[in-house]
């Protein structure tokens, strides 16, 4: 892995000049009002700069690690084979499953089969063709693109990822899984995926996104995702990041709510070296419901900082956090719960928690709850817990013959089983189940071989 | 079966048991009595093979192997088995989860084939009615949110699941109705053969009128002090524990 010394000054010019590339390899496309789009966001990046630790919102997060190293943009799609990805696919999922290597879509590994009047299910790029009115009414209206450096490169370098379009009162019965695969064995690359998500009022999607990686090189995965949920619509959204552990992962995510509507978001990390999510959710109508939950394990030295924003603009609405984390040996966990409750919010109930567990004694969480609360009829709740792994509970299962390994890995399990439970999607959530006591029960192997 | 010679052991810096001879053969039920703090709960732990106490002399021998060199799972997969005084609440962990793991973890070290979903569930029903539980318990997190008299009831059906040859049952009599304890007792006959053994750690005679043990044993202060015939628990109930240490302290009695 080539490191370079940290100049900021050089690191942006660094991506200054790979936009001068990526611009003129679109040809035509550098005409469309998409790529006026690019320049203005590209332009607002380099003005931004990098956050440093001195931003109060990445106090516990150094991008040092990151701008460390030089990412090409990644160009095509590698060849990686069916055999690989479908493994990774969810049985009654795959045939709604779209597939990306390194941020472009694969039409190969993809199987769409999805037919609904109406219903667009395709890679954004796609879409920015067929159906480039859809695209533009709601491209980049919703991310924060003018504070948020990483939401202004992504935007400034946008081009693929996923577009899905649910039309008014359309329940998609089927889930849509999306694949995000990441080959570095090229070298370390940059992607900026981008996900774009419409669900019409009354409207219903199950859509779960994964990120994998094949091989544990480095890499650099900048995602933004706009998610717009209608009148009474509803979204079940499951996000699980497996990424590599010598892998950047940075996500802004923004769900928009209008009335009636709601969305369950699960959201679980347990790749990454550096992994910032942030995650927005604007309740922007009367009577919007969120759940809003995740887990994230780490283990070596691992930083997994998850910024949540829960935003009540309008009154009566329900939102309802939970967080959990799981971290071992050196790794570092950061937990910011901001919660804004507006003036107009009457009536709005808010819940937080956040609960981690710490397996050493060099294991690190910054947990900080941020309650801005401006109506006075509102019932907010939040709570922060730090512990052990339960050495009684230890005991027990260790008495009725299950080995001190299994053991471990039930009692971890268990501490995030209700974040697991409140993903509904069956095949999901074995899978999930099943990864947890893999990663317990087969790396306390290869540690101790190690030491 | 065990034989336990010169047993010492420390916990948290104090001595609680101070060279405790006991033997237990195949077949045989032993009753342990005497006073809180005596440390009976102390030698269940030592047997089930709890870090925090420390053995600082002494042996225990379980059919012929060296017991304290055992991982706790390991005994257990030996056939030792401890029904606790105060089970332990795991939430998130289910009743079923957790007995299809210890099985199929027993019979893997036994160099068994796992037990399928089918077979599982055949085994566990059966189960289930000895301790009169009805299925929805499996579902449910182990002990959490259980009644006491369930948590004993728990203790005696995952023995029975799990078909020990030496069952140490800390007080799983303590705090249950008669019915209860019907049903623990019947648990426990249940299991009783030739092969295995019990020890059953009680504060009450009741008990050993649904459970006739062969041996009847008194701890104090980190000792047998007495052993006897179930006779010997009637006048426990009688008469108290004073007695005893009276006899004790009376020189003449060493
Ligand atoms: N983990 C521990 N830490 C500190 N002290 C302990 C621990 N376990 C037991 N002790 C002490 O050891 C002594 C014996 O306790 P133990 O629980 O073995 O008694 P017992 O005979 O089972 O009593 P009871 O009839 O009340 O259950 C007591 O003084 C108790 O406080
Ligand atoms: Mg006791």
């Amino acid at each position: 892995m080539k490191k370079v010394k940290i100049n900021r000054e050089e690191q942006i010019k660094w991506y200054l000049s790979d936009f001068a590339r990526f611009a003129e390899r679109l040809n035509g496309g550098s005409q469309s009002t998409l790529h006026g789009t690019r320049k203005q966001a590209i332009k607002q990046f380099s003005k931004l700069g990098f956050p440093t630790t001195r931003d109060e919102d990445w106090k516990y997060t150094s991008v040092d690690s990151l701008l460390a190293e030089r990412f090409n943009l990644s160009t095509a799609a590698s060849n990686v084979s069916d055999s690989f990805i479908k493994p990774l696919m969810f049985e009654k999922s795959a045939e709604n499953t779209l597939v990306f290597i390194n941020g472009h879509y694969s039409e190969a590994l993809s199987n769409l089969q999805l037919n609904i009047p109406g219903l667009v299910v395709s890679s954004l790029a796609a879409a920015a063709e067929k159906h480039s009115e859809l695209v533009s009414r709601y491209l980049g209206r919703y991310a924060d693109c003018e504070a948020q450096a990483f939401v202004a490169l992504n935007t400034g370098f946008v081009l693929d990822g996923l577009f899905i379009y649910v039309p008014d009162n359309i329940s998609v019965e089927q889930s849509v899984h999306v694949i995000h695969l990441a080959d570095p064995d090229a070298g370390p690359f940059i992607s900026h995926p981008r996900s774009l998500v419409v669900i019409g009022k009354n409207s219903e999607l199950k859509l779960t996104e994964s990120y994998h990686s094949k091989g544990d090189g480095s890499y650099f995965n900048n995602a933004v995702s706009e998610f717009v949920v209608d009148e009474n619509a509803r979204l079940d959204h499951v996000k699980i990041q497996e990424e590599s552990e010598a892998a950047f992962h940075v996500s802004y995510t923004q769900f928009q709510q209008e009335r009636h509507s709601v969305i369950s978001t699960v959201n679980v990390d347990l790749g990454g070296s550096l992994v910032r999510n942030n995650l927005h959710v604007l309740l922007n109508d009367e009577n919007c419901e969120t759940h809003l939950m995740g887990y994230y394990m780490g283990r070596g030295r691992q930083l997994i900082d998850n910024h949540t924003f829960v935003d009540h603009a309008m009154p009566n609405c329900f939102s309802n956090e939970l967080y959990k984390g799981i971290l071992d040996d050196k790794a570092q966990g950061v937990f910011n719960g901001r919660i804004l409750v507006r003036q107009d919010a009457q009536k709005t109930n808010a819940l937080q928690s956040n609960k981690s567990l710490l397996l050493t004694d060099d294991a690190v969480v910054n947990a900080k709850p941020q309650l801005e609360i401006f109506a006075d009829d509102v019932k907010c709740t939040h709570g922060a817990t730090i512990g052990q792994l339960d050495e009684e509970a230890l005991f027990y299962l260790r008495a009725r013959g299950i080995s001190e390994e299994m053991a471990g890995a039930m009692l971890r399990h268990a501490f995030v089983a209700d974040v697991l439970q409140s993903v509904k999607d069956e095949d999901v959530r074995e899978r999930l189940d099943a990864k947890i006591i893999e990663r317990f029960t087969l790396a306390k192997k290869t540690n101790t071989n190690c030491e | 079966m065990l034989s336990i010679k010169n047993l010492e052991v420390e916990v948290a810096g104090s001595r609680i048991l101070k060279g405790l001879n006991f033997e237990v053969k195949p077949g045989e039920v032993h009753a342990i009595m005497g006073p809180n703090g005596g440390g009976k709960s102390t030698l269940a732990s030592v047997l089930a093979g709890r870090e925090e106490y420390e053995v600082l002399a002494g042996s225990v021998e379980y059919n012929g192997k060296d017991l304290l060199e055992m991982a706790p799972e390991e005994r257990a997969r030996a056939g030792v088995f401890l029904a606790f005084q105060y089970p332990v609440e795991i939430p998130g962990v289910s009743m079923s989860n957790f007995m299809k793991t210890a099985l199929n973890d027993a019979r893997e070290a036994r160099g068994e084939a796992a037990l399928d979903a089918m077979e599982f569930f055949a085994l566990i029903r059966e189960k289930l009615k000895i301790v009169n539980m009805n299925e929805k318990f499996l579902s449910r997190s182990i002990n959490q949110g259980f009644s006491g008299g369930e948590k004993k009831r728990n203790e005696v059906f995952q023995m029975a699941v799990l078909q020990p040859q030496l069952a140490i049952l800390d007080e799983t009599d303590s705090g249950l109705d008669i019915d209860a304890l019907r049903i623990v007792s019947t648990g426990v006959n249940t299991l009783r053969s030739k092969d295995n053994a019990f020890v059953l750690i009680t504060h009450y005679q009741r008990l050993l009128n649904y459970i006739v043990p062969d041996f009847v044993h008194v701890l104090v202060d980190g000792k047998i002090v007495k052993s006897g015939d179930k006779s010997l628990a009637l006048k426990l109930e009688d008469q108290g524990y004073d007695w005893l240490t009276d006899e004790l302290d009376a020189p003449v009695t060493i």
